[in-house]
């Protein structure tokens, strides 16, 4: 392809300019295309690496049971029916539909409360923001262990676990990470436009919603879009408040108890459901792309 | 003018008194959800907790003050307190620093090449949102005996280890699995590494530097800022480590009980965050709990003060980050 390509480049220059530029030109030319397919090989490399764990996933999740226990690599025959299978060896709807519950309404709550929170903290004047924001971040540091012996006596005493009260009730008062988030975008916002809706006699709410909120569309849409996947893939929590109350399960939750019910893994069904449950959110991240990376480089860079 | 300055000043002060009032009253309602979630998630449960670590409690009976029995028990008599520290230490000290270093490779391959970055970033970007669960479960059968790697490194006649079954490789399996899900590190990475002026690594050709020499005074320099942050939060989650260990341990043991496979094989993934769960939620010794999540968070406290000032020596601020 390199040698083609000077090729190329030689006859298309012949003629009109002396011969050792042109020669010259050829060489440019053909180092290039011969660093370009090494740039590209090493990023295939990575590529296959970063592919190949997905595409024997697959090929397990097809394979028959016997088969995925053997070191045979190439499913033989190709057993689709595990997908089905998987939906009646475990109650994969309900906890399906479990996971969708709690992560939808965690994540409208986490988004009501966190957006006047973060409006207060980056477009309000008043003493004492700067220590208040602070604390909130300090609390970033808290590990959830220290929190969760209190409220698992408070909430037991409530009889709330064992339900969803305990993953959803405290969404609605606020995620520290997300507020974090928001307010390191609606700080982008130029002061002006909130100074002028000022001086129109618009009260703070109006400006959060007229001007703030339609202004930070794409970082709200990041912060719902984190929440609710960091709820998807949440284990911690539905593990300890579920407290093996197996109808509150989700799929995190589920897929373990899977492994455990069968005694030793069925494998081949294993994984089969590992790629059910993986590929929503992997679709949404194909779909949602661009808010993801600039939401995950607005944590960092801003930071 | 000067008469205005006379004669309205105390009503013009009650106005502002009484806008300052509503000011602060409508501050104090855009807070309060976070305010109130504050006193009863965070500020609560820490003074409970803290309480909670004196004394003896199970929940069926009342809390029984102990004193300092539980710390003076975990720091003398308790071999998996040492045990749990020192597996999650080493998932800081080696796991860290080799996912900042992986990330960092990986993003510069990304900047490599000219077209089709967006497909690269895409596809290294997706194992990161695989679910935790799903990941691990996947690993610890795709590092297992009999499992793909084993397979396709018996093609070149090199025998893998067992991984998730040996003590010795469960936690290099772990690292393993968190380099697969390196995504979100590298993305920040990436965009580090694409803020950096070109002119400064113009000027270093003009003054003939190497490829490592520009690295080493450009570009390491320049994403400083990003290692640090990258470094402060894996040590923050480092120490929280859990649904990992847990699933590894629940898939590689492989009995129906997942409870009694904590730590698995051999309490070598027996991390802090499992085993204050285990004596939290399987024994409900709640007590001995509640000071080992107190010494964890301080431990965690001291380790980020350290790292901010060390930070002071080895981060470089351009003008204008925050």
């Amino acid at each position: 392809m390199a040698a083609h390509a000077g090729a190329k480049a030689l006859t298309a220059g012949a003629g009109s300019r002396p011969r050792e530029p042109r020669r010259k030109a050829g060489e440019a030319r053909r180092k290039n295309v011969l660093l370009a397919i090494a740039k590209h090989s090493v990023a295939l490399f990575f590529v296959v690496v970063f592919v190949s764990p997905f595409v024997f996933v697959l090929l397990t999740a097809v394979m028959t049971q016997q088969q995925a226990l053997s070191s045979r690599l190439w499913p033989h025959p190709f057993q689709w029916s595990n997908f089905a299978e998987v939906f009646t060896k475990v109650p994969f709807w309900l906890y399906t539909y479990n996971t969708v519950f709690y992560a939808v309404l965690a994540t409208v709550g986490v988004v009501l409360s966190s957006v006047p929170v973060a409006y207060a903290l980056a477009r309000m004047r008043w003493r004492g923001r700067q220590a208040t924001f602070l604390v909130l971040l300090a609390t970033l540091m808290l590990p959830a262990q220290v929190t969760i012996v209190p409220l698992y006596v408070v909430f037991s005493r409530l009889h709330w676990v064992g339900s969803f009260k305990p993953l959803i009730i405290p969404a609605f008062f606020g995620d520290v990470f997300s507020i974090f988030l928001l307010r390191q975008f609606f700080m982008t916002i130029p002061e002006e436009l909130v100074d002028a809706a000022r001086v129109d006699g618009a009260s703070e709410v109006q400006i959060m919603w007229h001007v703030i909120v339609k202004l930070a569309k794409p970082a709200i849409m990041a912060v719902a879009l984190f929440q609710f996947l960091y709820c998807w893939n949440d284990f911690f929590g539905p593990l300890v408040w579920s407290a093996s109350n197996t109808h509150m399960y989700t799929l995190s939750v589920g897929l373990t108890q899977f492994t455990a019910t069968h005694g030793g893994t069925v494998w081949n069904l294993q994984m089969a459901a590992s790629l059910l449950f993986m590929l929503p959110v992997i679709v949404l991240f194909l779909f949602a792309q661009k808010a993801f990376i600039e939401g995950v480089t607005l944590t960092g860079v801003k930071g | 003018m000067v008469t205005d300055r006379l004669t309205v000043p105390a009503e013009r002060r009650a106005l502002r008194r009484r806008r300052s009032r509503r000011h602060y009253l409508t501050v104090s309602m855009f807070l309060s959800p976070w305010v109130l979630g504050f006193l009863m998630f965070v500020i609560y449960p820490m003074l409970a907790s803290l309480y909670f670590s004196f004394t003896h409690y199970d929940m069926l009976s009342q809390p029984q003050w102990v004193g300092l029995s539980n710390y003076r028990f975990m720091f003398f008599n308790d071999p998996l307190f040492w045990t749990s520290l020192r597996n999650t230490a080493w998932i800081i000290a080696i796991g860290v620093p080799v996912q900042i270093v992986f990330a960092i490779l990986v993003a510069m391959v990304l900047t490599l090449p000219k077209r089709g970055r967006g497909f690269y970033r895409t596809v290294y970007f997706v194992p990161a949102m695989v679910p935790t669960v799903a990941a691990t479960l996947a690993f610890v059968f795709l590092l297992g005996k009999g499992g793909p790697l084993d397979t396709v490194l018996g093609f070149v006649h090199v025998s893998s280890p067992l991984w998730f079954q040996d003590p010795a490789w469960s936690k290099p399996g772990l690292v393993l699995l968190s380099l697969w899900g390196v995504g979100e590190t590298m993305i920040i990475f990436l965009a580090a590494l694409l803020d950096v002026p070109a002119q400064l690594y113009e000027a270093a050709d003009i003054e003939g530097a190497s490829a490592w020499q520009k690295f080493r005074h450009i570009t390491l320099p320049m994403i400083s800022p990003v290692i640090f942050f990258a470094a402060v939060i894996g040590v923050i989650y480092g120490f929280q480590y859990f649904t990992e260990a847990y699933v590894a341990a629940g898939a590689a043991g492989g009995t129906r009980d997942i409870a009694s496979n904590l730590g698995y094989p051999l309490n070598s993934t027996l991390f802090y965050g499992i085993y204050l769960y285990q004596q939290g939620f399987a024994y409900f010794h709640l007590g001995y709990a509640s000071a080992m999540a107190w010494i964890l968070f301080l431990i965690i406290m001291a380790c980020t003060l350290v790292l901010i000032r060390s930070s002071k020596h080895w981060v470089f601020y351009q003008g204008g980050f925050k």
